[in-house]
């Protein structure tokens, strides 16, 4: 028997977006003379991350009907009232944040951004959104937070796993700053703008490749917020990752945190376990669970591991294949571990959703420094 | 429980630790500034010989990007993985609760004292004109 999701927050699902003519009317003049003169308003603009016909991609009930107008009818219909949740967090994922012309990235992005806010944000109070942005160009990506983050419904900033470098470099502070400042959680999802190999020993020939890769580039992300000093910077800091999957963390904290405690001085700054850090500013997204179904007890063994029911935050992953039927939650989660992550950690976690629903009463900022 | 007399104050000079064997085990004895530490010549962790390793300071950052080296000549740094030790209480700097390297409590002891008994000296005679590093084992 599965225990209720009434009233729980997804923190991961994926909304159907239009293309790029659905965005003219949210793009300047000349962005809109751009797209159209040079023929690319037919473009689908997918992340090659997550190609629209693969199975992974959407499940076979979730698939929109062909010529379906995107729009908030079927998170609705296949999610929120489904389950009677609470709340669903919006991850857009767009391939204009791969772009090399920075400028068409982010022209681009805005238009998501407030295709978004107008068509799922105003049609349906239980939704919140991530700010999309364009991750290769800092001083673009700031703009676009800082026009955003009056708008209390939009709750994080959203990152690739695999982008130009390591997340956690100095240059990108900016961004962890104004997002500390404004209460936005700093997501990282799965996928890739493809600036480098998907994987540390160069092109893969398969798309099983590719995918399975993906927790490798996440360690990597982890490491480096850690190692950079981010959290020691910005201790307010929240950040997600989301579709990364969870059993490799155990192995992965036990092997930084040894790691560490031979080579401190080499980064002072990382002043505690490893493990300690992620247990305080790093979160996790339930779908997909990468470990066996039929097998509860591994995933029970994991969760000793991390000694913590704090890090899980419930999600769908909507619509993507994870997981057939109602069977959302898997086997080897604890009760209070259940419990807490489907409403509470995410409470923890993005601050905005504290303040009820969209526009309704405007808190002031957050009072971090 | 006996008194050991180890060394001479004369031997272990600063940054120069001396390693003795005392009752089969060995021991490093340590001069930080004029004040001596003993340590057993054995890291908690793998078993490395502890007392061979750098004696260093202790690195601290108030930021990314800032470093500050205190305490110098404070911390010992394990020949095989890099752990540092507190070298005046044992306590690893990573871990200062559950790992922490055997330590003894170290006096000086004038020779004159000493030749009155009772002590075990390990190697040598003791004599009234030096000065001594005494433990009790």
């Amino acid at each position: 028997m599965q225990a209720s999701l009434a009233g729980a927050i997804d923190c991961d699902l994926h909304p159907p977006l239009p293309g790029v003519t659905g965005l003219l009317p949210h793009l300047s003049a000349y962005w809109r003379d751009q797209i159209t003169n040079r023929y690319i308003d037919k473009l689908p603009f997918q992340l090659s991350s997550y190609p629209a016909t693969s199975p992974l991609s959407a499940r076979p009930d979730w698939r929109p009907a062909p010529g379906q107008k995107a729009g908030p009818e079927p998170i609705r219909t296949h999610v929120l009232d489904r389950w009677g949740l609470g709340l669903a967090i919006l991850n857009p994922l767009h391939g204009a944040v791969a772009l090399f012309n920075n400028d068409m990235a982010a022209a681009l992005c805005s238009a998501v951004n407030d295709w978004v806010a107008k068509e799922l944000l105003d049609a349906e109070p239980r939704l919140r959104a991530s700010i999309l942005l364009p991750v290769h160009d800092v001083e673009l990506s700031l703009r676009e937070i800082e026009r955003l983050a009056p708008d209390r419904r939009f709750v994080q900033a959203l990152f690739l796993a695999m982008g130009e470098a390591p997340l956690g470099r100095r240059v990108n502070w900016p961004l962890f700053a104004a997002c500390q400042k404004h209460g936005l959680a700093v997501g990282i999802h799965a996928g890739s703008t493809y600036r480098h190999a998907p994987t540390y020993a160069g092109w893969p020939s398969y798309r099983v490749e590719d995918y399975v890769a993906q927790s490798g580039a996440f360690e990597t992300q982890l490491l480096s917020l850690i190692a950079e000093g981010v959290f020691q910077t910005y201790p307010k800091l929240k950040v997600v990752l989301m579709e990364s999957g969870l059993t490799w963390l155990p192995h992965f904290l036990w092997r930084t945190g040894k790691t560490w405690r031979g080579t401190r001085p080499e980064v002072p700054w990382v002043d505690r376990a490893p493990a300690e850090i992620v247990r305080e500013n790093v979160r996790f997204t339930l779908q997909p669970v990468d470990a066996p179904r039929g097998e509860p007890e591994v995933l029970a063994r994991v969760m000793e591991h991390l000694g913590s029911d704090n890090l899980i935050l419930f999600s769908t992953d909507y619509p993507h294949w994870q997981f057939d039927g109602e069977e959302v939650l898997p086997a080897g989660l604890g009760r209070t571990t259940i419990k807490k992550m489907l409403v509470e950690n995410a409470l923890d976690t993005y601050l905005r959703l504290r303040e009820g629903a969209a526009g309704e009463r405007a808190l002031s900022e957050e009072t971090v420094p | 429980m006996s008194r050991r007399v180890l060394a001479k104050v004369s031997e272990v000079k600063p940054g120069a630790p001396k390693i003795v064997t005392a009752m089969g085990r060995q021991i490093g004895l340590f001069n930080v500034g004029g004040e001596y530490f003993a340590l057993a010549n054995r890291c908690p962790h793998m078993g490395a010989e502890l007392c061979k390793g750098w004696i260093v300071g202790l690195v601290q950052s108030d930021a990314p990007g800032e470093y500050r080296v205190t305490r110098p000549g404070e911390f010992l740094r394990c020949p095989w993985h890099g752990w540092e030790f507190d070298i005046k209480t044992g306590q690893s700097w990573c871990d200062p609760k559950s790992v922490k390297a055997r330590n003894f409590k170290v006096q000086v002891e004038p020779g004159s004292e000493l030749v009155k008994g009772p002590y075990v000296a390990e190697t040598f005679p003791v004599t009234v004109e030096e000065d001594y590093l005494v433990i009790d084992l």
